[in-house]
């Protein structure tokens, strides 16, 4: 039996859910009419390249990286242009997006649609420039942009690079089939990701309720050199990126710092994958993985998903939205954003769509604080977000700064454990808000 | 058993003296040195730690009223004591009174309500505004209109905002409303404007944020503002950006306030009248 | 219409009220002891107690305080059955009332309510009546085992009195009590011995306890430190004097320490939030006990322990904060 490792502080158990754990990735195929978001990262906009009437390809560049943080938008459709304007998001603020009505594929010339694994490395500045004309952004819900983060400041040393494969949400499974399926595709991925930081080793950190995927990886891991699989235990968020680098390194990030400062970089294996494509395929950031479930869900799927299709489209595709379903959500039920326009288009960071009942996604009323101290002791961070919650209710924004509220990941363990089911983690974000506002 | 009541008149009144000295002297060593211009100043304040002034506190206005010559004391001023207050304050500083300034009280440039703006979606989640305005735009589809969850209302040092249970908008006493701004610095819509009242108590302006395309905005909302240019043609100053029209606040409400409501397609102009207006003590 | 929330999306089912009846579920085997050992009056003080700490609950709620019916948390079935377990089953039923509405009223609503008192409220109702009524409030009835309906007045000491007692020092020669009128020890574990109605039987309370464990209501800390503690101090004590007086297993075994370490101590409201104040809570729960226990006039101490560590809880909170994630070192 190996080793499992996890981080100690806090943490919940919640019923995983997932439904879609042995159901093959599906290509969602194209619709008819794709809305490709500028910014689908942290950052600046991107810059509009193209304008109304042009002709795409899959893969053509739409908008181009502007400024420093930022990243590139490609066409992940071929067809016609037929709008630049604001558009509603799935949140209902209007954003900027590039319509585009699609046609039959047709790829950029240097996109190698072939489908066996190339695996001969380039050299690193190659790599570097493959990954920033790609538009990779981290694909574990963040969005932030990848070449900003294997570019090490020369007094930074990094040590270690783990793939993070754990996909603690509930329901969510589009990592876990990816890594079943494109298993050595992310090894080199992670070995890609390896030149381009200049180290050797690579840990690939995976969940131990992934027995398929445990043993895959595993077995293709022995092949590269310095490739090691470690298995974590299934907790939730085992897949936060400080509580990943606890359990994996025993270190802890400082407060207010960064992964790099204890010398670790943690990339998603979707983002290794995307790597792989991006430098052995030539294949910019268009499409994504991603898991349509939920307990109102009528067909749960994973399916091959092109960037900027509308979410009714695949609500459609998996059965639909039954009158039961109450809530449509972004991402998984712990942190993914409840939608209010379903035409709103996927983006690159949203990994599930999930219809829930409202048995599922009901909230009770507000109680009394019963002082259970639940909230303090699943809370991974070691926060006390009760007294966070007590200081933001009587107006003391200031006060909050003493309890850390800074360093609360909004994993929303607080809020999911709390009897009195007291919004923790709204508190815990207006807290942030506030402080930012301040500063 | 009278030798233990000796005792114990003993003992206590011994503890007592002892503690009387040691705060005497702790007393005296910690004692802190306050002006007293600045506590003669903090007591004419209001003394509700608002910061509407700019300042911190009262304590901190009184700190910087003592300290400054009489140019600087004219820029200083509380917008909820008003004139009285800063005249009483001048008085103490031997400075020259300062004039009377117009009333001005916070209006909501929104008017969403359940009617106006029927809601589409359930918010289902904590009452405040600004976590509302994280999750989605509105259920009613505006994404800069008033979300009815109250923030004013428990922001107002003052109580003079309520909701309205028919409209569920916040309504602002025009009373107990003293300009000074904290709600305005709450409202994650940047809803507030402190508006003058003139002195038949008339008020116009543009009850509307919503920077959308006329027909996007009309479609979530009957009283948007569509950006029509309309009401420019009767004063120039009116100026309409990003399909919004804003009425400056020096222009007259009994002049154009009558003509302006009547000429706006969708009714997002507000005038009204309002009547019975406590005046403040200086008026 | 679609629903539009923050996250998190989903919720624990375990609400306040699913606690409350895990814990008047772990209260029940306690009952069915006292009422196996002291008949139908011990069922109609728990009775009368529940019901006069609901009915208070009810009406305060809805027409003094003005905050709605708050019976439905099942808090009060709590106080109310804590209440009746730490009094005598020949307690007269009034007096019950009175203890019920100093529990209820002044100790939990005038705070406001669930969660915002600051002592526990069966521990204050109980102190109350034991200051009050001082006399009612020591006098034990002889248990009878499965005899429902004796009423008789004949009384018996508690195993604590009768440690108490044993020191033939003091003039009141009538209370002077021996070693050899002790109860063995299997009597004590069963509950087979003079005291309040819920306090006896250690099993019972045993069973409560591992039921709370198994629904994971509480932790095991402040039970075992407070049990730890108590059993440690009268240890050493006993090894060196060799007095029977300090004889630790009669200590843990018998008064309210193991009806008062379990589900008194660990009251969330009125307990530490972080693991090594809690820790630190029953250790001092503990010393206070045995202080109290040992060198003061009262035979048994686990009610004002709580009560002044109760007061101390804010001051716990603030110093023993849980380790912080990247804290810098």
């Amino acid at each position: 039996m190996p080793k499992i490792n996890t981080f100690p502080l806090g943490g919940i158990h919640i019923a995983k859910e997932k439904l879609t754990a042995l159901s093959p990735i599906m290509d969602a195929g194209v619709p008819e009419y794709v809305y490709i978001p500028i910014k689908q990262h942290i950052g600046s906009p991107a810059k509009i390249l193209v304008n109304k009437g042009d002709k795409v390809k899959i893969g053509t560049l739409l908008a181009d990286a502007d400024g420093i943080c930022s990243a590139d938008i490609h066409s992940s459709v071929a067809g016609e242009v037929v709008a630049i304007e604001p558009t509603e998001g799935a949140d209902g603020y209007y954003e900027n997006m590039i319509t585009i009505k699609t046609a039959p594929d047709e790829y950029e010339p240097d996109i190698d649609t072939r489908t066996e694994i190339i695996r001969d490395i380039p050299e690193r500045e190659v790599i570097i420039h493959k990954i920033l004309h790609s538009g990779i952004v981290g694909l574990g819900g963040a969005g932030f942009p990848t070449p900003i983060k294997i570019n090490i400041p020369q007094n930074k040393k990094v040590k270690c690079l783990i793939i993070n494969g754990i996909e603690c949400e509930p329901y969510l499974t589009a990592d876990e089939r990816l890594m079943a399926e494109k298993a050595e595709e992310i090894i080199i991925g992670a070995k890609i990701l390896n030149k381009a930081l200049g180290i050797q080793n690579a840990i690939i950190a995976l969940d131990q309720n992934k027995p398929e995927v445990i043993e895959i990886m595993e077995k293709i891991s022995k092949v590269y050199v310095g490739v090691n699989v470690k298995i974590c235990a299934t907790k939730y968020p085992q897949g936060g990126e400080k509580q990943l680098i606890k359990a994996i390194t025993g270190k802890e990030v400082p407060s207010g710092k960064l992964p790099m400062d204890v010398g670790c970089i943690v990339q998603n294996a979707a983002t290794a994958f995307a790597v792989y494509e991006a430098v052995q395929k030539n294949k910019p950031l268009y499409e994504r993985i991603i898991t349509i479930s939920g307990d109102e869900c009528r067909h749960p799927a994973n399916y091959r998903v092109r960037i900027g299709t509308p979410a009714e489209y695949l609500i459609e595709k998996s059965g639909g939205i039954s009158p039961q379903v109450t809530q449509i959500i972004y991402g998984g039920p712990m942190m993914g954003a409840s939608i209010v326009n379903i035409k709103a288009p996927v983006n690159k960071l949203i990994g599930g769509i999930l219809l829930l009942s409202d048995q599922k996604a009901q909230k009770l009323p507000m109680g009394n604080c019963i002082r259970c101290g639940k909230c303090a002791d699943s809370c991974p961070m070691g926060l006390q977000p009760y007294l966070i919650g007590k200081f933001v209710q009587n107006n003391l924004i200031e006060a909050t700064k003493s309890c850390y509220a800074m360093d609360c990941i909004e994993c929303g363990c607080c809020a999911y454990v709390c009897p009195s089911s007291i919004p923790l983690l709204d508190y815990c974000k207006i807290a942030k808000a506030e402080l930012k506002r301040k500063n | 058993m009278s030798e233990l009541i000796y005792t114990n008149i003993f003992v206590l009144d011994g503890v007592a003296l002892t503690a009387a000295v040691i705060l005497y002297f702790v007393s005296k060593k910690f004692k802190s040195k306050s002006n007293p211009k600045v506590e003669q100043i903090e007591q004419c304040l209001p003394q509700v730690n608002c910061g509407a002034c700019g300042k911190v506190g009262c304590h901190d206005f009184a700190t910087a009223c003592s300290k400054s010559t009489e140019e600087e004391f004219s820029k200083l001023y509380c917008p909820v004591g008003g004139l009285t207050v800063m005249n009483k304050i001048a008085t103490l500083l031997g400075y020259e009174e300062q004039n009377k300034k117009e009333k001005r009280i916070a209006v909501l440039r929104c008017n969403g309500s359940c009617e106006n703006a029927p809601a589409q979606k359930i918010y289902d989640g904590i009452f405040s505004c600004q976590i509302a305005a994280t999750v989605s735009s509105s259920p009613n589809g505006c994404p800069d209109g008033c979300l009815h969850l109250g923030d004013c209302v428990r922001a107002c040092p003052f109580q003079a905002i309520q909701i309205d249970e028919k409209t569920s908008l916040p309504v602002i006493n025009p009373d107990k409303c003293t300009a000074c701004g904290v709600c305005v610095r709450t409202c994650p819509r940047q809803l507030f404007e402190i508006r003058p009242i003139n002195k038949k108590g008339e008020q116009v302006y543009v009850a509307c944020r919503n920077r959308q395309k006329g027909a996007i905005a009309r479609k979530n909302c009957k009283v948007a503002c569509i950006g029509c240019q309309k009401c420019s043609t009767i004063n120039s100053t009116i100026k309409v950006k990003d399909n919004l029209s804003y009425i400056p606040t020096t222009l007259s409400a009994e002049k154009y306030g009558k003509e302006l409501s009547e000429i706006c397609p969708t009714k997002a102009i507000v005038y009204r009248k309002i009547t019975n207006i406590k005046e403040d003590a200086d008026a | 219409m679609l629903k539009i929330s923050s996250a998190p999306h989903i919720h624990t089912t375990k609400t306040v009220p699913d606690i409350m009846k895990d814990v008047v579920i772990a209260l029940l085997p306690a009952g069915l002891a006292a009422i196996v050992f002291f008949g139908l009056s011990a069922l109609l003080i728990i009775i009368t107690s529940v019901a006069s700490c609901v009915l208070f609950e009810y009406f305060f709620g809805k027409y003094v305080f003005k905050t709605g019916n708050s019976t439905t948390d099942y808090s009060a079935i709590i106080t109310g059955l804590l209440l009746a377990y730490n009094l005598p089953s020949n307690f007269p039923l009034f007096f019950v009332l009175i203890g019920s509405f100093v529990a209820i009223v002044v100790t939990k609503m005038c705070y406001g309510g669930l969660g915002k008192n600051i002592f526990n409220p069966a521990l204050v109702g109980r102190v109350f009546l034991f200051i009050s009524f001082p006399v009612a409030m020591s006098r034990w009835p002889q248990p009878y085992f499965l005899d429902f309906f004796n009423m008789d007045a004949q009384t018996a000491a508690t195993p604590l009195g009768i440690l108490k007692h044993i020191d033939a020092s003091t003039s009141a020669t009538s209370l002077t009590t021996s070693a050899s009128d002790l109860p063995e020890y299997w009597q004590m574990f069963v509950g087979y011995t003079g005291g309040s109605l819920g306090e006896v039987s250690s099993v019972a309370l045993l069973l409560g306890f591992i039921y709370m464990l198994y629904r994971k209501v509480i932790r095991w800390h402040i039970p075992f430190y407070y049990i730890g503690t108590v059993f440690i101090l009268t240890g050493i004590t006993w090894l060196i004097t060799k007095d029977v007086r300090y004889e630790p297993i009669t200590h843990i075994l018998s008064g309210g320490l193991m009806l008062g370490a379990i589900f008194m101590a660990t009251d969330y409201t009125t307990s530490p939030m972080s693991l090594n104040g809690k820790i630190f809570f029953a250790i001092c729960c503990g010393v206070l006990t045995v202080v109290i226990r040992l060198f003061s006039g009262y035979p048994e101490g686990v009610s004002f322990a709580i009560l002044i560590m109760n007061a101390f809880v804010p001051l716990i909170d603030r110093f023993f904060v849980p380790h912080h994630y990247g804290a810098k070192k």
